[in-house]
């Protein structure tokens, strides 16, 4: 599939003002091996964007190029409106905030220590205040004085998020925020992006939880290598499946051929489960009352009738398939 | 070449401190080392007949006094060689290496906190070592102890310069070193240089006087500086994240 990118555009200049992230074309190698290849994409202010693929697929290695980390092999990008340099590192890493997977915390020092260490970094003096909001953000105002080695991972994720927060970035690299983090925390951790969101931070989020970027994410891309989709989860879902209806009946229909044929609003059909059929439709709510009353007339039993519903599991799960097919 | 950030700085010294003071074996060993390098030094000035020639007595002392130097490169070479690697494989690396704070500033922050308990103790353990040797030794061998003034001053000079030294080829190795065991091994070399002039100076090949101490002092000088440099060029944020080197164009 070919990529899109459908990020408000306003030439090139216009859009490095107004966008947090703009990648062209960046390619990362280590000797033989690709990382990733010739991505792009834009990522406006405000904007929460999931990043997914399989494991090795780049997603790590792209976050770690954009902060600055690692240097791309070509290729350019703009983050927080600054050219992606070696000589441009220190302002914008002043400029983001990174988690990685694995929180990175020292274990002999408490929540609070670590979060100084981490403030100073960020050349923030007598940080109390910001590290208090931090820790109230992630729930854990009263774990501040727990030394980090006695914490659960869940919690350990939590500091390392609390973390994040710190140099109040335009933009944040959220890689896993939520893994090892229970449900109740899962949903605080939503909350807490979501009023990020509101406050103009940039998300990039990179998850293996597909629900997750489906209920967070305005807009998704899913890499494998090459950057394979992008686009708001509905727009991914509309470009790979067709929209259809799903039919129950009491009993399998005795001629459904010519039924469905005289309908004009579906385009196909086939039933895989005697009793079940799928009608590929252009407009699901105009033919489902008209398939209805044609089944109906026709003396059919209808158990019922809805719009199939594809994932974004089921649009990654397609075009994750696709690579393995073609490597194979 | 741009400042340093203090706060920035501060912070890394600050953090390793505190992590220091919070493992008891680095404390154990910071405490313990310095003083087997005590013996010799102490046998010499508490067991050394006063009646020894005179000649014989000051070289004696005067060797003997060199093992205060060793303290200065013994101490600080597994902490400085540990310092980079260790934090790679405990993971902490990569969140520090997200923030603004630059490389310069961090070797900075990590050889200070280093330099700062090897530089006090040591120069604590030799004022203990002078002011027991007054009280309680023979008057003779602590007169003689106290003319050796080029020693002396080499022993002021030398030790934060030393210290130095076997704190940058240990963060040195620590920057290219793949596991903390190699690389605390490799740090041990930081001693082969001391171990040269100890023996040059044993021999009577140098002769301690004050022009020397005060031209190796400023020689040493120039060598930390140069080699803290270089330190600074090896550190590469993508191989210490990705263990690859970064590709130039």
């Amino acid at each position: 599939m070919k990529q899109q990118d459908d990020a408000p555009r306003s030439g090139t200049r216009g859009m490095t003002d107004q966008t947090a992230l703009v990648v062209n074309k960046l390619t990362k190698r280590f000797g033989e091996r690709t990382a990733f290849s010739d991505v792009s994409f834009h990522v406006a202010y405000g904007e929460v964007f999931g990043f997914l693929g399989p494991n090795g697929a780049g997603k790590t290695t792209t976050v770690r190029t954009l902060g600055t980390l690692i240097a791309p092999t070509s290729g350019s990008a703009t983050v927080a409106g600054i050219p992606l340099t070696p000589e441009n590192g220190v302002e914008i890493r002043g400029s983001i905030s990174v988690m990685p997977e694995a929180p990175g915390l020292y274990l002999r020092q408490t929540v609070a220590e670590n979060l100084e260490f981490f403030a100073g970094l960020y050349g923030i003096r007598r940080a109390g205040p910001q590290i208090a909001d931090a820790l109230d953000a992630v729930n854990l105002g009263d774990r501040a004085g727990d030394l980090c080695g006695g914490l659960s991972k869940g919690l350990r994720q939590r500091v390392g998020l609390a973390r994040t927060l710190l140099s109040d970035p335009k933009i944040m690299f959220l890689d896993e925020p939520t893994s090892g983090l229970d449900p109740v925390a899962t949903r605080e951790a939503h909350d807490l992006i979501n009023r990020l969101r509101e406050r103009g931070v940039t998300i990039f989020l990179t998850t293996h939880r597909l629900e997750e970027a489906e209920k967070l994410c305005d807009r998704v891309a899913i890499l494998s290598t090459t950057l394979r989709s992008i686009g708001r989860p509905a727009e991914l879902r509309e470009r790979l499946f067709r929209r259809s209806l799903v039919i129950k009946t009491l009993a399998p229909l005795d001629q459904p051929g010519p039924l469905f044929s005289s309908v004009p609003a579906v385009e196909s059909w086939q039933c895989d489960v005697p009793g079940t059929y799928e009608l590929a439709v252009t407009d699901p709510r105009a033919a489902a009352p008209e398939v209805t009353r044609s089944l109906v007339s026709a003396g059919a039993d209808v158990l019922s009738i809805g719009e199939v519903q594809h994932s974004l599991e089921d649009v990654y799960l397609e075009l994750i398939d696709e690579d393995v097919e073609v490597r194979r | 070449m741009r400042a340093l950030d203090a706060t920035r700085v501060w912070a890394v010294v600050h953090k390793e401190l505190r992590d220091y003071r919070r493992r008891r074996s680095i404390v154990v060993t910071m405490l313990v080392l310095p003083c087997l390098f005590l013996i010799n030094p102490v046998l010499t000035v508490f067991f050394t007949p006063a009646s020894t020639a005179s000649s014989t007595l000051d070289k004696t002392i005067s060797i003997s006094l060199i093992f205060f130097l060793i303290i200065p490169v013994i101490m600080p070479s597994a902490l400085a060689a540990y310092s980079v690697v260790g934090e790679r494989e405990q993971g902490t690396l990569e969140p520090v290496l997200t923030t603004p704070i630059r490389r310069e500033e961090l070797i900075a922050g990590k050889a200070a906190a280093i330099m700062l308990p090897t530089v006090a103790l040591s120069y604590a353990i030799f004022g203990l070592f002078l002011v027991v040797t007054q009280l309680f030794a023979n008057p003779i061998v602590a007169s003689a102890l106290f003319h050796q003034g080029p020693i002396l001053l080499a022993l002021l000079l030398f030790t934060p310069l030393l210290a130095g030294w076997a704190i940058v080829v240990g963060m040195g190795i620590s920057v290219r070193a793949s596991e903390i065991r190699v690389a605390q091994q490799l740090g041990m070399l930081a001693s082969v240089p001391l171990i040269g002039l100890f023996l040059l100076l044993a021999v009577g090949v140098i002769r301690p006087t004050f022009l020397v101490a005060i031209v190796f002092a400023v020689a040493l000088l120039l060598i930390d500086v140069r080699a803290a440099r270089l330190v600074a060029r090896m550190f590469d944020r993508e191989r210490l994240v990705t263990g690859a080197k970064a590709a130039r164009p």
